[in-house]
């Protein structure tokens, strides 16, 4: 996903804390999503969703499954 | 008395409710996470007291951080709970509302931030929110006090209504389908602000707003600081106090111990108020001339930072760096807070998820990160020698803090966990709440400084006068001497340096040391040990284990920086 794309949340792999922690700031499946930036060196990815920007460490946000609008 | 908890989630302006409700004070940002410990005030409702608790803010009542574990723990104690909600993002808010509504204490819902909704083309049917719920909605604006007092006069009507308890997914669906029901959104285009927003967290913009942020912030900083003493307080001292003194001293028979203790040494008729050491010449000029200009300018930069909202940005881009550190970019809040005051940043510091973080981040911060008394004095005495030897002190101690930081981060067992912030958005700071929060930090200061500073001054001259200070400094003279290269008195101001670091800063001045000397000092004072208040903060918030650790490593890093300084220049 490259910034400025929209897509759609499909599926977060992860263990019961991490959907948990994610579902609470409002990313869970079928919310629509934007992505602002990503840092350089595989730093935190900031998207936003609901009006509301999360930044979010690499490592997790490569565990948001999104299919990318067309 | 009848309990009343506020309850929601982080940064949705809980404790300005607070203050608004109870006159009690608290510290107000905008970041998630301010509050990181819980505050009481009492409010009355008719004739009734009752007692406010400000929560730390949740997302869920699933205890998955600290912060949530202590909200769960109070809910259980407590008899109304205000619900305080970001009307500008329902979404979020509503799943803790329903968690709220399907236990047993009765709710009553503040929508907050009502102000903010229209002109972000978001339109909530009151009327229809308040029945799908079952429980009074309010809305608020805590910034200007609207909606406060029909707030409050809703307590009574408060309910919890019967329903029963929801799995996970079906509270989000349950959100989902009030928010179709009562939210309507209009789109709109993007704002200068939300471009902004953008802006500064993308790598290149953000890295370039990073930079003019915080070198405009210190240019401020400066100017404040210096045209406070410049213009204010040291015509101030030099004309109006310094007659005043030698007065005051020859009245006291110009010598003599309780001479000394309230005046000062008094060399050739003149007063030094720097290097006199007496109650109302170095004990009012340093907290008051020397130390409190920088304190006003730093908090109220800090405070405009905090309030527009910029440092949850910053931790995006320095998140990478602070992983080095085996921190993450939320790291930056406690280290930001420890140039003013180490203690507030130590307290921080429960922001991060795990213990081994919150010890990485303690121990660097009171090693490495100077307090505003601390910088405020090196820029008065250090700064005289000249620009480049501020800027050597501050380098090595930038230097001390990535170096520890990598070997804190390859030593201990663990991992650091990643970001997972939300950003608020930009907003404008409302000054009724920079100011009033810059006050509380002043007002603390002085609370807090002024008589540590006056009982060192005290402690200093019984010392000297008991002849303690050459003992010590006779047994310490090798380690001062000869690794550090200062002459072996310096070990008086290490000593001090554990009741205040800017009185003990101070008490180098009259000792006549090189330049060179002056800068290894200062490093070696800020790094050495810290301060009494931050030591009793670490104490508690680490244990008696990990304080040890963390003073061992303070003790040693510093003889080492100190040495090799001592080699290099």
């Amino acid at each position: 996903m490259r910034p400025g794309q929209s897509g759609l949340v499909v599926e977060i792999k992860g263990g019961f804390g991490l959907i948990s922690r994610l579902n609470a700031l409002g990313i869970l499946p079928g919310k629509r999503v934007v992505k602002i930036s990503s840092m350089i060196a595989r730093g935190p990815v900031t998207i936003e969703v609901d009006r509301v920007q999360i930044a979010i460490g690499f490592g997790m946000a490569k565990r948001i499954i999104i299919e990318i609008d067309q | 008395m009848r309990k009343i908890l506020l309850v929601g989630n982080p940064n949705v302006g809980k404790s300005v409710l607070f203050s608004r409700l109870t006159g009690v004070r608290t510290t107000v940002s905008n970041y998630p996470g301010t509050t990181i410990n819980y505050t009481r005030g009492f409010t009355k409702l008719g004739e009734e007291k009752l007692e406010l608790i400000d929560v730390p803010g949740t997302y869920t009542l699933e205890p998955t951080s600290e912060a949530e574990e202590i909200a769960l723990k109070m809910l259980k104690n407590g008899d109304v709970a205000i619900n305080v909600v970001n009307a500008t993002n329902l979404e979020r808010s509503l799943y803790l509302t329903l968690q709220l509504l399907e236990g047993d204490i009765p709710v009553v819902v503040a929508l907050n931030l009502w102000d903010d909704t229209k002109h972000r083309g978001i339109d909530i049917d009151l009327e229809k929110l308040e029945a799908s719920l079952g429980v009074p909605v309010v809305p608020t604006v805590a910034v200007t006090g609207e909606g406060i007092k029909e707030l409050v006069e809703s307590i009574p009507e408060a309910r919890s209504p019967d329903g029963p308890p929801r799995s996970r997914d079906e509270r989000w669906a349950a959100v989902g389908e009030i928010i179709d029901h009562v939210q309507h959104i209009e789109h709109r285009h993007h704002t200068w602000i939300e471009r902004m927003q953008d802006a500064s967290v993308k790598p290149l913009t953000g890295g370039l707003i990073a930079v003019a942020v915080l070198v405009i912030a210190f240019l401020v900083i400066r100017f404040i600081g210096e045209s406070l003493i410049g213009y204010l307080l040291d015509p101030l001292f030099n004309t109006l106090w310094a007659p005043v003194v030698l007065k005051v001293g020859a009245l006291m028979g110009g010598s003599g111990f309780l001479h000394d203790v309230v005046v000062g040494k008094i060399v050739g008729g003149e007063v030094n108020f720097v290097e006199s050491f007496g109650l109302i010449t170095s004990g009012l000029y340093v907290p008051f001339a020397m130390v409190l200009p920088y304190i006003i300018s730093f908090y109220f930069v800090l405070g405009l930072l905090e309030d527009i909202g910029y440092l949850p940005r910053l931790a995006v881009l320095m998140d990478t760096i602070m992983h080095w550190l085996g921190l993450h970019g939320y790291a930056i809040i406690p280290t930001l807070l420890g140039l003013g005051c180490n203690v507030p940043a130590v307290l921080s510091t429960r922001i991060l998820e795990s213990k081994r973080e919150r010890f990485i981040a303690a121990t660097l911060v009171s090693i490495a990160i100077p307090c505003a008394a601390l910088q405020a004095m090196i820029f008065g005495l250090v700064g005289q020698r000249g620009g480049h030897y501020v800027v050597i002190v501050y380098a090595t101690l930038f230097i001390v803090w990535v170096i520890l930081g990598i070997i804190l981060h390859h030593s201990i067992k663990g991992f650091s966990p990643e970001l997972l912030i939300e950003i608020p958005p930009y907003r404008l700071p409302p000054w009724r709440i920079v100011l009033e929060k810059m006050w509380m930090r002043i007002y603390g200061f002085l609370a807090e400084a002024i008589p540590i500073i006056l009982g060192a001054i005290v402690i200093i001259n019984m010392l000297y006068f008991f002849g303690v200070f050459n003992a010590i400094a006779n047994i310490t003279a090798p380690v001062v001497s000869g690794l550090l290269g200062l002459p072996k008195e310096a070990i008086t101001s290490l000593v001090i340096g554990f009741l205040r670091k800017d009185v003990a800063l101070g008490m180098l001045a009259p000792l006549a040391l090189t330049s060179k000397q002056l800068v290894v000092a200062s490093v070696v004072l800020a790094m050495f040990f810290p301060c009494i208040a931050t030591f009793v903060v670490l104490l508690r918030e680490l244990g008696l284990v990990n304080m040890c650790k963390a003073a061992g490593i303070m003790i040693s890093a510093s003889l080492i920086t100190g040495g090799l300084l001592n080699l290099i220049l």
